[in-house]
């Protein structure tokens, strides 16, 4: 059968394949059922935000920082914000700061169910997905309830927030909390520890860490492949250096250090430890402050120019922005994450099956609003 | 090691390469190094024991307004815990650098995108085309002198 000559094809997988999250294009060449290479193809959403965030002023960019990852629009906000702070030396009250962290929180939650419910859809489990909805309502609730809008919010802003929290925020927040922790259990019950799950995903999309640092991979991607890094730990901002969690790095549980499993479960433990950034931030709290007193009438940082970065869901988010001392900033460069994750999809898929690359996609959690920018 | 120490390093290992270093506030210290060598300096920090910058956390394209363009490398070193900003600065009427895709694979976008969007020719790139725009789209939108064409494909553009 050697001597058999074989061809390879190319395939289109996409625009709109439903498990691409998205408009994204996968050029495949397969050899049969192996895929020999794949080259993303990107763009399908692109409205040039850099070049719109040069026609606004400071506080008018905020709202399109939000459009960019839809699912974690709060970690968007607290990016940018701390940005520009910094940039402008602006001190922030401390009730601010807390609120912020634990809104950054519960998004991050909220966005890790999405990625973790769509991610057994992609595996062909369907239940678990309904489950993930059920709880991140709960939070878009209390956002709601907190500032009105449930997906954009335009809440944090630089220098404060939009609204302050109302009398009942924190226990709501704490009732939540309470909820949800034994959800986790149901989760990995249902999903993460299933065999025919495990077996979809468990050696599937090997990244190891080496590749995974040079191919500017960050957050649950980079961690799932064993580097313990976390800008929340390894670059504080705000005032996460005043918490107590642990930084969940992929150990190759049930197959290889950095497959697919890994990255996924790396996701499920960090909800637990945004838990308890949330429980810590509600009892250290003040209860006095004015949520807008540190806001300025007109935002006018000197001439300069920043790299600040956060990590929200999908890693470094970070934003490079120039001033030339008006209220219109030179330029904003927007770093995303899910950008440099999505550009280590060949690495981590060379080889595979067809059907596993869907499995490898979805496990690095993309959000094309923010790969296109 | 902080970035005059780098400098001074830099500078004796690539006395021509690299121009000059910059540390006035608010702005975080940067170093100016020629577009020319930017590969082989960027080798550099990524493989000297004491530097170790393993991680391009991200490349910036800036169109100062002038006639330069400029790219701006912001690298970490996972192993050392320090940062590094790099810059270069080229003119517009030959905006062409060394590609460093081969130093770091994250490059390999970033530089597309800058390519895409500002109009920065990266040398020796493996996969130089557009990335976010479609391949035929005329001009680069972030240039401080960007007009929007016309025409696209016979839809008008600015509707």
């Amino acid at each position: 059968m050697a001597e058999l000559k074989t061809e390879t094809i190319t395939l289109n997988m996409g625009p709109q394949h439903p498990s691409t999250h998205g408009v994204l294009r996968l050029e495949l060449v397969l050899d049969g059922e192996i895929v020999l290479e794949v080259k993303p193809v990107i763009g399908y959403l692109h409205r040039c935000f850099e070049k719109h965030a040069e026609a606004m002023t400071y506080p008018q960019v905020v709202p399109y920082v939000d459009r960019m990852d839809y699912l974690a629009s709060m970690n968007n906000e607290l990016g940018y914000a701390v940005a520009v702070e910094r940039l402008c030396g602006i001190k922030i009250p401390e009730k601010v700061e807390y609120i912020r962290v634990i809104m950054a929180e519960l998004n991050r939650i909220a966005s890790h169910l999405v990625a973790l419910g769509t991610y057994g859809l992609d595996a062909g489990a369907f239940t678990p997905f309904l489950y993930c909805f059920i709880d991140r309502e709960k939070i878009l609730e209390i956002f709601e309830i907190t500032c009105g809008a449930r997906l954009l919010y335009n809440y944090i802003w630089v220098g404060g927030l939009s609204h302050d929290i109302t009398p009942n925020f924190k226990e709501k927040v704490l009732e939540f909390v309470k909820v949800f922790r034994p959800r986790i259990k149901e989760l990995n019950d249902l999903l993460s520890f299933n065999k025919i799950f495990i077996e979809r995903t468990a050696n599937v999309g090997v990244l190891p860490p080496e590749v995974a640092i040079n191919a500017g991979t960050s957050g649950p991607t980079l961690r799932g492949s064993g580097v313990n890094f976390d800008l929340r730990k390894n670059d504080p901002y705000s005032i996460y250096d005043r918490f107590d969690f642990k930084v969940i790095v992929g150990n190759g549980e049930m197959g290889t250090v950095g497959d697919s499993w890994d990255r996924y479960m790396v996701r499920v433990w960090e909800m637990e430890e945004s838990c308890k950034i949330i429980e810590q931030a509600i009892e250290l709290m003040p209860a006095e402050g004015n949520v807008q007193e540190a806001v300025p009438k007109r935002i006018k940082p000197p001439v300069g120019e920043i790299y600040a970065r956060t990590e929200t869901p999908r890693g470094e988010l970070g934003f490079y922005i120039i001033s030339d001392g008006t209220n219109y900033p030179v330029r904003v460069k927007a770093r995303g994450p899910a950008f440099c994750n999505l550009s280590a999809l060949p690495l981590m898929s060379k080889g595979c099956m067809i059907a596993d690359l869907v499995v490898i996609l979805g496990s690095i959690d993309i959000v094309l609003g923010e790969i296109d920018r | 090691m902080n970035s005059n120490e780098i400098y001074n390093l830099l500078k004796s290992f690539f006395p021509d390469a690299v121009i000059d270093y910059k540390d006035d506030k608010p702005v975080e210290p940067y170093i100016i190094v020629s577009a020319k060598e930017i590969d082989k300096i960027c080798l550099f920090l990524r493989d000297e024991e004491n530097l170790q910058f393993d991680y391009l956390s991200c490349l910036s394209s800036v169109d100062y307004d002038n006639d330069n363009l400029a790219a701006v490398y912001n690298l970490y070193s996972f192993v050392h815990n320090h940062k590094l900003n790099i810059k270069v600065i080229v003119p517009k009427s030959d905006p062409v650098i060394k590609t460093v895709s081969s130093v770091w694979n994250t490059a390999n976008w970033h530089e597309r995108e800058a390519y895409d969007l500002m109009g920065i020719i990266f040398d020796e790139h493996p996969d130089f085309r557009r990335i976010l725009l479609p391949d035929d789209w005329e001009g680069y939108p972030l240039r401080k002198d960007y007009k929007v064409q016309e025409f696209y494909n016979g839809m008008k553009v600015p509707y």
